[in-house]
């Protein structure tokens, strides 16, 4: 490799997070630690029925029995010190917990953390035509064209909302899809979730514009457990957006969100996410840890779930989004794009579990490593003994920049039905020499030869994602490869 | 606009220009030619930068400015163009994408407002029509899943879209069938104009039939031992090289 292409790399590698700011909102935060109080006091906060009390306790009782065994998950291919659970505040909301009529009203510096962040609501409000629900340090601060998806039966608010708001559609899902008994983290997540989003969409309700949910983390020291859900009835279609960017952090953060998809007889639900929290400095310090539950169930005939995600932060990310497809006909999808870089890990994948006749799922998964980072692809195709005919591809492709970083792929068949057809392909590549001369002599720069090579290895995920996230996507992923130049 | 004075190249410890001298004006056409190992794809490399090569001797000046200076990148946009003969394949990289980040950065470097989209795809289809590329290439992947003729005749459509003052061929017309090879010469005789050099790199006298020379250069072993006009292209044919290289030992030997 030439030395100017070794010194790019190098400054990739070493680039700073760009948005590296903390706003200074008063706040009011739990102390540290957890208890069966502090899971009372989380619940008192948020004005729950007695119901949820318990099924946060009772999930709690399970985290705590997990804790006492040591029952962390430790199989994924990361290494980070162990996480001292009572050093944690469980729950920080800003002072000041309105219902805003309109932008006005709203905290001017909360505004400018926004515009900082390069996501002014408003333009986002009358350009894109967005209806923004924004999760702020666990509560809700602004909701935006609510009135209008009301008109059509559908229902967009913050979890802690739909628990107060709308008792039965919560109790009846929750942790249908992902129990509290799942895994280490979805049992923290169960205990001490602090709000997050719920979607619902009506039977044959083409749901007319993009959910997109902006999840922050601003308070130091504070773990952030989301919660989404999100039903769609029979023929309904639904695009949930996900977007994340956090401000700069000199200690770990936990994050352990649960995501849960019930898409019903002929319903779509796609799910979009950039992921882009701050990575750690360049001893991969004070990065978050994201460890993150998220499955979707196609629980009728002819339904699909597809996620599509960017992955570009987190010192550790622990992420498997995965589709139960229990229905006939149904059909999962996973494309991932994940780039890491410095110090970072990532280790993530999907699941895609065939119950149901003639399902079809389809997982294409990119990773990009740069620096001393670590990129593992981990996935699992489940074709049950009912499941006849299933049908699965995978692609896995990861990219080297460098020679000081990793990349793995760790797939895995249980396969129960003999008419099943699986496919699985995987490739590891470096950014050649040869394409870098070749864009150089057209006139290129190496900085944007590189750009335009990851782009284009990425390509076929990002046209997945709906339009202005794609745009979106596309700067975040050149400003990763950046470095300090840009 | 070009001067070669004594280039010397090595890649890893073998030598392969040995003292190369070549003076091109504008508007001229230049022919290389020589045997299988004589340097001549080495000479396109050292002159478009590719690293792999050291220089271990000697000058090349482009239009006043020492070329050896230059990142390949600036050449390029200097107004140096390669059409290589292996062209590189860029997957999931559209050819429109390309393209337009390649023109943007020539116009930029002279000081030209980039082209709008409506412009450049007006442009992509002007110049595709040149070498009969399908315009729906611009969809395509940079060289993916071209057919060897297509990846020669993007070669020449990316050179028709670049406007280069010194335009460098380095075997353009290997692999080309008959109807290929007369596509690809017309692309390059409609572009050739009087602020325009061509370097033609072959092998086979073939090509030159289409695109007629002004001045034929033969490389031996590193060095340009015989220049001639059109003709000695064609005695090169019927005769083979090897005369050429007795003629050289005996001038080195006298």
């Amino acid at each position: 490799m030439s030395s100017t292409e070794t010194d790019f790399l190098q400054e990739v590698a070493d680039s700073d997070y760009k948005y590296g700011f903390v706003t200074s909102i008063e706040a009011e935060t739990a102390p540290k630690g957890l208890s069966e109080d502090t899971i009372r006091f989380i619940s008192a906060k948020k004005e729950e029925p007695e119901w949820m009390l318990e099924w946060r306790l009772k999930a709690f009782r399970h985290w705590q029995s997990l804790l006492e065994k040591e029952a962390y998950p430790r199989w994924a291919h990361l290494e980070y010190p162990e996480i001292d659970f009572q050093d944690i505040s469980y729950y920080s909301a800003p002072r000041t917990t309105p219902k805003y009529s309109s932008l006005d009203e709203v905290d001017p510096q909360l505004l400018d953390t926004f515009s900082r962040l390069g996501i002014p609501l408003e333009e986002q409000k009358v350009l894109a035509g967005v209806a923004v629900d924004v999760v702020m340090d666990s509560v809700s601060v602004a909701t935006t064209f609510k009135a209008e998806l009301e008109k059509l039966g559908i229902i967009f608010c913050s979890f802690g909302e739909a628990v107060r708001e709308h008792p039965d559609l919560v109790r009846k899902h929750i942790g249908s899809v992902v129990p509290y008994t799942d895994n280490f983290y979805a049992a923290l997540n169960s205990a001490v979730f602090s709000d997050g989003s719920f979607c619902y969409i009506p039977k044959g309700v083409r749901c007319p514009m993009e959910l997109s949910t902006y999840f922050r983390i601003n308070e130091a020291g504070t773990g952030q457990f989301e919660r989404t859900l999100i039903i769609a009835e029979e023929g309904s279609y639904v695009s949930y957006l996900e977007g994340c960017t956090a401000p700069m952090r000199d200690e770990n953060q936990l994050h352990a969100a649960v995501v849960e998809i019930i898409a019903h007889k002929d319903a779509e639900v796609k799910y979009s996410t950039i992921q882009n929290w701050y990575p750690g400095d360049q001893e991969g310090r004070g990065g978050i840890y994201n460890f993150v539950t998220k499955r979707g169930i196609c629980a009728g005939d002819h339904a699909k779930i597809s996620w599509t995600q960017l992955e570009t932060g987190s010192a550790i990310t622990w992420k498997y989004p995965s589709v139960i497809l229990k229905g006939d006909h149904s059909v999962g999808e996973f494309y991932s794009v994940a780039f890491t870089k410095g110090r970072q890990q990532a280790d993530t994948g999907t699941k895609m579990i065939h119950l149901g006749k003639n399902t079809r799922s389809t997982i294409i998964s990119k990773g990009i490593s740069a620096g001393h980072s670590n990129n593992s692809y981990r996935g699992l195709v489940k074709i049950g003994k009912n499941a006849a005919n299933a049908r699965n591809f995978s692609q896995c492709d990861s990219m080297l920049l460098g020679s000081t970083c990793g990349a793995h792929t760790f797939p895995y068949l249980e396969i129960s039905n003999p008419t099943a057809q699986v496919e699985h392909e995987a490739t590891t590549s470096k950014v050649g020499e040869d394409q870098i001369f070749y864009c150089k002599q057209r006139g290129i720069s190496e900085q944007d030869a590189i750009k335009l090579i990851v782009n284009g290895f990425c390509r076929e995920i990002l046209t997945k994602l709906p339009m202005e996230f794609a745009v979106e996507a596309r700067k975040l992923l050149d400003i990763e490869l950046e470095g300090s130049v840009g | 606009m070009l001067e070669i004075k004594d280039l010397r190249a090595r890649i890893e410890d073998q030598e392969i220009l040995k003292g190369v001298n070549l003076t091109v004006k504008p508007g001229e056409v230049h022919a290389i030619m020589g045997p299988n190992g004589s340097g001549k794809s080495t000479l396109a490399s050292v002159l478009a930068g590719r690293e792999e090569y050291e220089v271990t001797g000697g000058e090349v000046w482009y239009d006043g400015k020492n070329l050896l200076d230059m990142e390949p990148d600036e050449r390029a946009r200097e107004g140096v163009f390669l059409a290589f003969q292996y062209p590189v394949e860029l997957p999931g990289v559209s050819m429109s994408n390309f393209l337009k980040q390649a023109v943007n950065a020539v116009r930029e470097h002279r000081g030209e407002a980039p082209l709008s989209a409506v412009e450049f795809l007006k442009l992509m289809k002007e110049k595709a029509a040149l070498v009969h590329l399908d315009p729906s290439l611009k969809r395509r992947a940079v060289n993916e899943g071209f057919s060897g003729g297509e990846k020669k005749r993007n070669e020449i459509f990316q050179m028709a879209m670049l406007e280069p003052k010194l335009a460098i061929l380095d075997e353009t017309d290997s692999g080309l069938d008959i109807d290929a090879l007369r596509i690809v010469a017309d692309g390059v005789n409609q572009m050739r104009s009087p602020e325009r050099a061509f370097l033609v790199i072959t092998h086979y006298q073939r090509l030159l039939d289409y695109i007629v020379p002004d001045i034929v250069h033969v490389l031996v072993d590193g060095r340009i031992v015989k220049s001639g006009g059109k003709d000695l292209a064609l005695k090169l044919e019927d005769l083979g090289y090897d005369w050429v290289k007795e003629q050289a030992d005996a001038e080195t030997l006298a």
